[in-house]
């Protein structure tokens, strides 16, 4: 039997026919849900008086509109100030109810941000298909599933038949050798790899991340990796299974159980890659050349390391590539050439799916454990990823370390990730950011996000402007 | 779903690399539970001056003459012509159903994201990749000559232009087929509805993890 990629057998396993022209049948083990992109889906299910094909196979919770003040959130629906806003989780909440789909409510304690909580549940398993009307849903790659995101008319077609129509996509492997150094994380990784091969660079294609660096991470720092995957292009990234998956998903609430676990076990210890598989693309980065980076521009792909400058457009030639780098700094309001050490900021945000789980909080804690924002810093906000990582936090004493140094805790949610709430970033206001996207606006109308890790935007909140973690 | 045959239109040049769903539409408009309506807030970010709210009067906002769908002699187009990567980012539908609801129907680019690639074809709209070389000389003919219309011929896959020149164009035969016929994918995946549930029960017995009750 020819040898097979960890993409390929996931997608063999759950193949249920084939077109001619290789267009497929998907089996889907999940489908989760959110209030922003289901609304017309469950609508078109009632239009057409069709019922989900599979209930039990649907998660739903509400993230991305939803406040963040312990006091908004403290009155229930009635809280979300935005009629809008309170229309669309409301909407979630019935048709939840009307279709028997399994909802953790605003104010559920497991409730947080759709890619936390399905991993943290035990929602997400290794060797599933998953998807969400979400790009951001190549999160749960992480635990060796195969996840991405779909449009809201493939939400109504995944609850109405339990499939996906789709074609196959390449294989890629994107390999991490050697260690990282003292300082970088997954984020630094992930951005590095993006840098090098764009924001396209993976269109088409899955991208299987492996490597010495990409093993020695946590399951959450692979979260954050595969998070971005969709940065890169491709739908869906993955990690193959190894002890730390097992190790993670073992006692989740949604996990099975005694001789269920056992013999999921033995079969999920098959997905991985085989030694021979072969692979369309493939690109190796070295560890230990990975330095802090920092997003200078309007797409992840700008990205430049913390001891770098942002780049002068009078040097590029391509003169595609020079427009695209003047309108970056234009929207930016920075100047070819500046160190990025000296680009001051006025908010940070740490949070989003990319990194809002507890190890991210750990880390941001130490920066600023004893420290105070600096006073150029308008707004500081800490938003956990899910009721329970907010929790776990607390329970650690994280909450009293960020509000002692003078940023603020908040609820779960989405926050100002995207800003569909009242989290927003002010016009022409510079703020480091955890979350994935740094496009005009994403944030806050006319507002410009650099992307860092943790560790580096609470660096940012004490310093004012970006410094090398390494350095203190 | 709309049919799709011929398309006679204007085209507007975007020029532009990396146009995300953001830029397409902006996260605000996604508040909405209905899945039309959306046409007037399409580019809502660079095609007025203030910042759009969901529901607003959008005939009284200060328009911003500089950006290219305000010009008077894009008026109408249909067939917007664009640079690599066009819809990358988020997974929101909203922003094909806010390029249709504005009127395009024909989206020409070099490369274009993914799932927004898969999400145009679920509205009716369709995405062509052309080389880059064919790319370019469309920004150069559209500057040069207002007006520039052409035709776009699905069941032939040509592209019909205004010199009287033809250039192929590849789409899917299965999706080629369903904007011909404006069919509904669920429909179709339904008739599988027998071999979609001997493939579950076979999944059931072999994975019976994934199907725990809880
Ligand atoms: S945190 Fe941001 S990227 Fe993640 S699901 Fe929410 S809005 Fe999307």
């Amino acid at each position: 039997m020819a040898a097979k990629t960890l993409y390929d057998k996931i997608w063999d396993a759950h193949l249920v026919r084939e077109r001619e022209d290789g267009t497929a049948l998907i089996y889907v083990d999940r489908h989760l849900i959110h209030e922003v992109t289901s609304p017309q889906a469950f609508e078109g299910l009632r239009l057409a008086g069709r019922k989900p094909w599979r209930a039990g196979a649907n998660f739903a919770t509400p993230d991305h509109n939803i406040p963040t003040t312990a006091q908004e959130r403290s009155a229930g629906l009635a809280g979300i100030k935005d009629p809008v806003s309170q229309i669309q989780v409301k909407t979630l909440d019935e048709n939840c109810q009307q279709f028997n789909i399994f909802e953790l409510e605003m104010n559920d304690i497991r409730q947080g941000i759709v890619h936390v909580i399905g991993p943290e549940q035990g929602i997400t398993l290794p060797g599933m298909t998953i998807v969400c009307g979400d790009s951001h849903t190549s999160t749960h790659g992480a635990l060796g599933a195969l996840a991405h995101g779909i449009g809201t008319s493939e939400v109504e077609h995944v609850l109405a038949t339990q499939c996906l129509m789709q074609k196959k996509m390449k294989n890629m492997l994107v390999r991490v050798d050697g260690t990282l150094n003292p300082g970088v994380t997954a984020k630094d990784v992930v951005l590095a790899i993006i840098g090098k091969i764009g924001t396209a660079g993976g269109t088409g294609y899955t991208i299987e991340f492996a490597g010495d660096v990409i093993r020695a991470l946590s399951i959450e720092g692979r979260m954050t990796v595969c998070n971005m995957a969709i940065e890169a292009g491709a739908r869906a990234g993955l990690v193959a299974v190894d002890d730390k998956t097992l190790e993670y998903v073992k006692g989740r609430p949604f996990a099975p159980e005694g001789a269920l676990w056992t013999q999921a076990e033995a079969a999920w210890r098959g997905l991985v890659s085989d030694d021979d598989a072969e692979f369309d693309a493939q690109i190796v980065l070295q560890g230990g050349e990975i330095e802090p980076q920092v997003t200078w521009g309007t797409s992840p792909e700008m990205v430049a390391p913390v001891s770098g400058h942002v780049p002068d457009p009078a040097t590029e030639e391509d003169p595609g590539r020079r427009s695209n780098i003047e309108q970056a700094l234009n929207y930016m309001g920075l100047r070819g050439g500046t160190a990025i050490a000296d680009i001051k900021l006025d908010c940070v945000f740490i949070g989003s799916c990319t990194n809002s789980r507890i190890e991210d909080l750990r880390e941001a804690a130490k920066v600023v454990q004893g420290k105070r924002v600096a006073d150029s810093i308008e707004l500081a906000l800490v938003v956990p990823g899910s009721g329970l990582v907010k929790k776990q936090a607390e329970d650690e004493g994280l909450d009293r370390i960020f509000t002692a140094a003078g940023l603020q805790w908040r609820e779960p949610g989405c926050s100002m990730c995207l800003a569909m709430n009242a989290d927003q970033l002010g016009e022409g206001k510079h703020c480091a950011s955890t979350s994935n996207r740094n496009f005009e606006g994403r944030q806050g109308f006319g507002g410009r996000t650099h992307l860092v890790s943790p560790a580096m935007a609470a660096a940012a909140a004490v310093h004012g402007h970006f410094v090398d973690v390494r350095d203190i | 779903m709309k049919k799709f045959t011929l398309h006679e239109g204007l085209l507007m040049p975007l020029d532009r690399a990396n146009v995300d769903t953001d830029f397409i539409i902006p996260k605000q408009f996604l508040k909405s539970i209905k899945r039309s309506g959306f046409g007037v807030n399409l580019f809502d970010e660079h095609r007025y001056l203030d910042k759009g709210e969901p529901g607003a009067d959008n005939s009284r906002r200060p328009l911003n003459p500089e950006f290219v769908l305000n010009q008077a002699r894009y008026q109408g187009a249909s067939i917007l012509l664009a640079r690599e990567n066009f819809g990358c980012g988020s997974s929101r539908e909203h922003a094909p159903w806010a390029l249709d609801d504005y009127g395009f129907r024909v989206i020409l680019a070099p490369s274009f994201a993914d799932i927004f690639f898969n999400n145009c074809f679920k509205n009716g709209v369709l995405p062509i990749v052309l080389d880059k070389k064919k790319i370019e000389e469309l920004f150069e003919s559209v500057a040069a000559q207002e007006g520039y219309s052409m035709t776009v011929d699905l069941p032939a896959q040509l592209l019909r232009l205004p010199d009287g020149s033809t250039t192929p164009f590849e789409v899917d035969s299965f999706r080629k087929h369903c904007l011909l016929q404006g069919l509904d994918d669920i429909g179709i995946t339904l008739e599988d509805a027998g071999e979609i549930r001997r493939f579950e029960d076979g999944w059931r017995a072999d994975a019976p993890w994934y199907f725990a009750a809880k």
